[in-house]
């Protein structure tokens, strides 16, 4: 009896997961992070409503470079969990559930979050 | 002819025991953050090398006051539906899960609290 190609339960280590995996788990990790960043969020109002001593050093904080590119990751994160924020809403109105659509829209809120970072980074530069 | 019995009706709350409540609120809040997430990134965005009185000019005038506090109420909320999710996922004790639920319930509020008084500060000349 040959049993070496029966189908095994995906192992996730050696799994390559599908696109629409990859997308669904993204965005529990995006969302995840966001919520730390709601704190970073408060912190700077709270700075501002400080003072000009206090809202100095918040900018001071937020303005290191490491800390940048935390923002910039940080608003990847913001428009990927949009868009495909956007994409489960279809999905729970009962649209795009074949296969094609649903890989094809996981490509669009990758490439259109994208997008969006790169024109909120415009308007940093550009400030 | 219908198979349920009418204490489905009565009941109403499935096998979760809170009914569609967290799951509507989860996409309410969602939908409220698409715009208020857009006003909020081009905002602070265009302002994030704006000295001390441009940065209070900006969050204390009235409508961005009252986007601000909006943005605040409703990340933190939809944030904390979120983080409940993520914890009965992966939490397999109920006690360890409600204490962890309570808690990260306490923390979104303490600092939403404090998000939109520091708003009000700002915009009340503080």
């Amino acid at each position: 009896m040959q049993t070496d190609n029966r189908p095994l339960s995906p192992h996730l280590q050696i799994y390559r997961l599908p696109l629409t995996a990859i997308t669904s788990i993204l965005h529990r990790i995006s969302g995840a992070a966001l919520v730390l960043g709601t704190l970073v969020l408060t912190y700077w109002l709270v700075a501002a409503a400080g003072g000009p001593e206090s809202y100095a050093t918040a900018q001071a904080v937020l303005g290191n470079f490491l800390v940048q590119l935390l923002m910039f990751a940080w608003t990847y994160a913001v428009f990927y969990h949009m868009c495909n924020g956007i994409r489960h809403l279809f999905w729970d109105a009962g649209h795009g559930f074949d296969l094609t659509t649903a890989r094809n829209t996981g490509l669009v809120a990758f490439a259109a979050a994208g997008v969006l970072t790169v024109l909120a980074w415009i308007i940093v530069f550009s400030a | 002819m219908a198979f349920r019995s009418p204490i489905k009706e009565a009941r109403g709350l499935g096998a979760a025991h809170h009914g569609v409540g967290h799951w509507w609120a989860q996409r309410v809040t969602a939908i409220a953050l698409v715009p208020l997430l857009l006003w909020f990134v081009v905002g602070v965005a265009a302002h994030s090398s704006a000295d001390y009185a441009q940065a209070v000019a900006w969050i204390g005038s009235p409508v961005n006051a009252v986007l601000m506090i909006l943005s605040v109420a409703v990340a933190f909320y939809h944030g904390s539906l979120g983080v409940q999710v993520i914890l009965e996922d992966y939490v397999d004790s109920e006690g360890l899960l409600v204490t962890l639920d309570v808690l990260q319930k306490f923390v979104a509020v303490v600092f939403a609290a404090a998000g939109i008084f520091a708003v009000l500060k700002i915009a009340f000349g503080g």
